[in-house]
């Protein structure tokens, strides 16, 4: 079947009941996308399903038809620029191990093209899903109001 | 588009020294330099001066061997090389090197001994001994500890001003200008003229020369890179999805694999694999120490075919119910499973009379997990065995995959990764056993194991469990007496026992964060009771520390309230060290400490010493009707000279959330011999909704630096608890908390 991700379209032969992260991985060598749970209790293999956060895991290949998929490896687009959010996260200095920051920045990038303003609250409900080992936390919450100040302006 | 990590096969390092056994320490096998490993393949017009420098016309590569876990000791030991060699963060590569003697820890000797002593078959006295000379001789390469700043802080700043001195030597033979008058900037020798010589295009004459030694080192005040504010260097390809960590990689003609071995962790009697043989893209099912490994064409349909196996496991070598874990422990404050007495000052046994206070406080099992769940990628040949994956003890790799595929230890490869996260999960070997053991069976095809997360959860050998027994006095409005009974599982025996060391002997993690507390009480003892019987279990960041500063520090508010005296009163009137006198007084000046919190809000302080560390935390908490919340949290630390200050406010943030999380909601539990936990729904720690705001001040009064990985961790659980008190007047003396208090 076709898969479209990061604006290209692939024809892929896994499994059709194989979840989207492990065509990423295995298939299309997109590692950026992690493994971290395989239940939707971690996000760290967040990714964009037409534009909004959805769990790689969770997403049978075989629901994906004609989907618009965007992995970190294309959230920036095409070139060396970053997301904002990148950059933001860059600027907070948030990774420490950085295993689940992909999945982190791919949250905190939809929340932002939803909400270019959150509140702590919002930030913190949207986030909460996205489960961070190394206790990066503070940082994070710090970045996406760093990242909505320099969208903003 | 990331590109995936295809293996090099580059020639193997032949090594020289033993691990272990019976060594024999004289002076000449002390004083002996270590081989530099980069001297073997080196290329023409090629240079290193020590084993942590090479450069050549090509770039200049920094060789950092301690594992980076998260914690960032890429970017420390790079920077500490490039101080001293004058090199901008932009003019260098880095590498983890291969595992070699030359990279011994000689941080364990500081702050480490014990844990050495115990994890090794070396002589404790010797680990213990003058400049650490066994773990020279040993060659012992190692992350842990929170050592790896102590170990680098002197010796890689040294080896970078050897390198730079060098290079002058080479320009100043090439010019004719004397040494004295070149100076060196960005990656260059400098002549009085403005001329720059790049290091690289010196290499190939520098290379012909004997390294210059005993250069003396900057002081802190010149420093361009050493404790300021700089960009990590791994932090953009940790954002934008470009590390790769060992999970990631890819050889070719790979075959995936996954292992399920019994949850019980005893033998495999049986099992019915017949139907995953048949799945699409099973290419195999073998047999592997207690379980079985699936072979496939991709991760996914290895795993999906583990699923469809059914086995008959044996029974638990352990208590097969958690109750039975408890009531073992409760049985063990006996004098013949006494361990040690860790401290004993006074006479703490004669607390006695009406004003006695007496408390029992519970630690469970806890688990590593960290996010990147364990893999390992290895082949094995007639000739050699080749392994990439994240380990902090590399040449223990080398050993153990040889003991399991009849190699000798220098025909095996190791390739350190960069880990997703660890906390002392990448200190055991059994991904790389079995990865071994599955490649072993397949020569010549590079097998890539990797874990599910509910296997990595049911083998996960989790954070030694306790119980402390408290007795204590008070008079006059102060604390008279404290003693700490501390029972549970002997950490070192375990893990010690997996590497083939003995086991038993004085186990000091059954007493670490209380018997190093920096408290002059009158009448105060520590004693450890090994308890026998109990899961096998490993170091979990800070270790015993994780609850001995808990045991110790809620038990000492207990006392403080019972004396009705002041928690930062009495604990600064009992502190008989400057440097924690004043990691406490910041701490409740930052927190405003004696304010009114307002209703329904209360603080909580604690203070613990860990891997030689002084760190105080403040928590304010407010009981809310969807249940409590941590409104913020003040830490202060003074590990010594701060090498990175970004990364170390990001570690002691980490350290709080990571030891209040667990704290909060975190343990496993054993039922029917098998972990009751599979998953982070049922092992979470903090989310964000849960996040404090953490305000964080490091001190740098201590005169020796040390490392800061771990030390955050031990006084987070009692901070919180205490601070519950305050705000709730429930006592919470069993972690984790959620069994007696709700938390928004």
């Amino acid at each position: 079947m076709k898969l479209t991700v990061n604006g290209t379209e692939h024809e892929v032969t896994a499994d059709p009941d194989t979840p989207l992260l492990w065509v990423l991985r295995d298939e299309l060598g997109l590692i950026g996308t992690k493994y971290g749970c395989g239940i939707a209790q971690c996000g760290a293999c967040t990714v964009h399903l037409d534009g909004a956060a959805a769990r790689a895991c969770q997403l049978p290949i075989d629901s994906l038809e004609g989907a618009d998929i965007v992995t970190i490896e294309g959230l920036a687009g095409d070139g060396d620029s970053l997301h904002p959010v990148q950059e933001a996260w860059i600027e907070t200095q948030v990774a420490q191990c950085g295993y689940c920051q992909a999945g982190q920045i791919m949250q905190a990038a939809a929340l932002l093209a939803e909400d270019p303003a959150p509140s702590d609250e919002t930030i913190d409900a949207t986030m909460s899903g996205n489960l961070c080992r190394c206790g990066t936390n503070v940082r994070i919450r710090q970045a996406i109001h760093l990242a909505a100040d320099n969208m903003g302006t | 588009m990331a590109r995936p990590k295809t293996l090099t096969r580059r020639g193997f390092l032949i090594g020289t020294t033993v691990v272990g056994g019976a060594v024999v320490f004289g002076s000449y096998l002390v004083a002996r330099p270590q081989e530099n490993p980069l001297a073997e393949d080196l290329g023409a017009q090629q240079a290193t001066f020590n084993p942590w420098v090479r450069i050549g016309p090509d770039g200049i590569t920094l060789i950092t061997p301690h594992a980076d876990l998260g914690q960032g000791t890429t970017h420390m030991q790079a920077i500490l090389l490039a101080e001293e060699m004058d090199l901008e963060l932009d003019q260098f590569t880095t590498a983890f090197g291969e595992p070699a003697a030359a990279y011994y820890n000689r941080g364990f000797a500081a702050e480490g001994a014990e844990v050495i002593a115990a994890l090794t078959p070396l002589p404790a006295d010797a680990v213990r001994g003058p400049m650490g000379a066994a773990l020279k001789v040993a060659g012992l390469q190692g992350t842990g500890g929170s050592t790896a700043a102590a170990d680098s802080f002197d010796k890689l700043r040294q080896a970078g001003a050897s390198a730079r001195e060098t290079l002058k030597l080479a320009a100043s033979q090439d010019t004719g200008v004397p040494v004295a008058q070149l100076s060196t900037a960005r990656g260059a020798v400098v002549l009085p003229d403005g001329t720059r010589r790049a290091y690289t295009e010196l290499a190939g004459a520098a290379s012909a020369l004997d390294p210059v030694q005993n250069v003396a080192l900057r002081p802190a005040s010149s420093w361009r890179l050493v404790g300021q504010p700089t960009e990590r260097l791994d932090i953009r390809d940790k954002s934008t999805g470009r590390t790769v960590y060992g999970i990631d990689l890819v050889a070719e003609g790979m075959v995936h694999a996954t292992v399920v071995t019994n949850p019980r962790r005893g033998p495999m009697r049986g099992y019915d694999a017949a139907a995953a043989r048949d799945m699409p893209g099973v290419q195999g099912v073998v047999e592997v120490t207690n379980g079985l490994a699936v072979l496939a064409d991709s991760t996914w349909r290895a795993f999906k075919a583990a699923r469809a196996i059914d086995f008959d496991w044996g029974p638990a070598p352990y208590h097969a119910e958690q109750a039975d874990h408890w009531a073992e422990i409760a049985a063990s404050f006996t004098d013949d499973r006494l361990n040690a007495t860790w401290r004993d000052d006074g006479d703490a046994g004669a607390a006695d009379g009406d004003d006695l206070v007496e408390a029992e406080y519970r630690a469970p099992y806890v688990a590593h997990q960290p996010l990147e769940p364990l893999n390992a990628l290895v082949t094995v040949t007639d000739e050699r065995v080749e392994i990439a994956a994240s380990h902090q003890l590399p040449r223990f790799v080398q050993r153990i995959a040889a003991g399991v595929t009849g190699h000798d230890p220098d025909q095996v490869r190791f390739d350190n990764q960069y880990a997703g996260g660890s906390f002392g999960h990448r200190l055991e070997f059994e991904n790389i056993k079995l990865a071994c053991e599955i490649a072993n069976q397949r020569r010549g095809t590079p097998i890539k194991l990797t874990y599910t997360r509910e296997e990595d959860f049911a083998q996960d050998f989790p954070r030694h469990i306790a119980m402390a027994r408290g007795r204590g006095a008070v008079a006059q409005g102060e604390v008279r007496a404290l003693d700490l009974q501390i029972a549970g599982a002997p950490v070192f025996a375990s893990q010690g026992g997996r590497l083939g060391a003995a086991s038993g002997g004085p186990d000091n993690q059954l007493g670490a964060g209380a018997y190093s507390a920096p408290y002059a009480l009158p009448d105060f003892r520590v004693r450890g009771y090994a308890v026998p019987n109990l899961a096998p279990v490993s170091s979990w960041r800070s270790v015993g520390a994780s609850f001995g500063g808990f045991f110790l520090e809620t038990f000492l508010d207990e006392l403080i309230h019972a004396a009705g005296a002041d928690p930062i009163e009495e604990r600064l009137r009992l502190i008989d060290d400057p440097v924690a006198h004043a990691v406490l007084s910041e701490a409740a000046e930052m927190a405003g400490w004696g304010r009114d919190p307002g209703p329904n809000r209360g603080l909580g302080v604690a203070l613990v010493r860990s891997f030689g560390v002084d760190v105080a935390e403040i928590a304010e908490v407010e009981q809310t009707d969807a249940g409590l919340r941590i409104r913020k949290v003040w830490a202060v630390a003074d590990p010594g000279p701060v090498i990175d200050p970004v990364n170390i406010e990001n570690h002691i943030q980490g350290g709080v959330i990571w030891g209040m999380g667990h704290a909060m909601s975190c343990e496993i539990t054993y039922a029917d011999g098998m972990a009751q936990q599979s998953n982070y729904h049922q092992h979470a720690g903090m989310r964000l909704r849960q996040t404090p705001e953490i305000a964080v001040r490091v001190l740098q009064n201590r005169a020796r630096i040390a490392g800061i990985g771990e030390p955050p961790v031990p006084p987070a659980p009692p901070a919180l608890a205490n601070a519950i008190f305050a705000a709730t007047g429930t006592r919470l003396r069993a972690m984790p908390f959620d069994k007696t208090v709700t938390f928004a």
